[in-house]
């Protein structure tokens, strides 16, 4: 099984990198742009197939290093 | 007065400590390997610069998990001094000795320069030999400085007096000017200046002596 997990800045978290993102798109043309934030993206193979303990796993593992709970919000999804 | 310095795989500013603590303050200094389990009998711990781990997945987020960091916890839990400077800063943040986090600079840059610090306090062993008010001059050199912390946060470090230095002119967007904080028992203190890089008058400023001084008189006076 593979852990698919989404770790973003909090809201509340200024994202330069993506407002200078947001600036660059909107400089090329493209238009309707409200807001850009940048995030990781992070794939963990994973042995077994007990989708529930998997979960618990991972959802230690995001909380204890993956992310930072005092910057970022994560999110997992099991495959 | 005895210092421990740890060694991570991509510490840089190692060997500047070392030699500031060594050779011009003539104190008994040794080098702490990350993956040594005991500090060994020091009376300050200087978590020093550099690019831990190569600041993999966030700076500090793996260092934090090291032998050493876990005595370095122990030691601060004792009231043992701790002095993290730049990603000693942000592995100290990472390690929850102190709040908050240390993010991408405002301005996407890295910035190396001189900058103008103010001594919030000189109430804590890290400050003692400064005047509140005091401004230093002290170099920065880091890419992910812009210091974050909730507004309840930063209520309280300045309601508890917490808040050591503060930036003139804000370099990286740091929350309230923050750029050097302690942690409520006062013996941890982490600051992204490099105080061992304005250690004598051959680098352009003496003024990061200060905060040397402060922690001998601190440690002679305990």
């Amino acid at each position: 099984m593979k852990a698919k997990i989404i770790v973003m800045p909090k809201k509340t978290v200024l994202d330069p990198q993506g407002k200078t993102v947001q600036h660059a798109l909107e400089s090329l043309g493209f238009k309707g742009i409200q807001e850009v934030r940048i995030g990781k993206f992070i794939e963990v193979e994973l042995k077994g197939g007990n989708k529930a303990a998997l979960k618990k796993k991972m959802d230690e593992a995001c909380h204890k290093i993956l992310s930072n709970p005092v910057i970022e919000d994560y999110e997992i999804a099991l495959k | 007065m005895k210092f421990g310095i740890i060694q991570f795989p991509g510490s840089n500013c190692d060997q500047d400590a070392y030699h500031v603590l060594a050779n011009v303050f003539s104190q008994p200094t040794r080098y702490v390997w990350h993956k040594d389990s005991s500090l060994g009998d020091v009376d300050c711990v200087v978590v020093p610069g550099g690019f831990s781990y190569g600041d993999y997945l966030r700076t500090g987020a793996i260092a934090r998990f090291s032998p050493a960091m876990k005595a370095v916890a122990t030691h601060a839990e004792a009231g043992g001094l701790v002095i993290g400077i730049c990603n000693g800063f942000q592995i100290l943040c990472e390690a929850q000795l102190l709040p908050g986090a240390l993010i991408r600079n405002k301005g996407l840059k890295f910035i190396c320069e001189h900058v103008d610090l103010r001594v919030e306090t000189s109430d804590s062993p890290f400050t003692n030999c400064c005047q509140k008010g005091q401004v230093l001059r002290i170099p920065i050199a880091h890419g992910e400085g812009c210091y974050f912390a909730e507004p309840a946060l930063i209520k309280q470090l300045q309601d508890e007096d917490r808040i050591l230095v503060r930036y003139v002119n804000n370099p990286n967007g740091s929350v309230d000017n923050i750029a050097g904080i302690c942690n409520e028992g006062r013996n941890v203190f982490g600051l992204m200046p490099h105080p061992e890089r304005a250690s004598e008058t051959a680098l352009g400023s003496e003024d990061g002596r200060l905060i040397f001084e402060s922690i001998l008189r601190a440690i002679v006076s305990a």
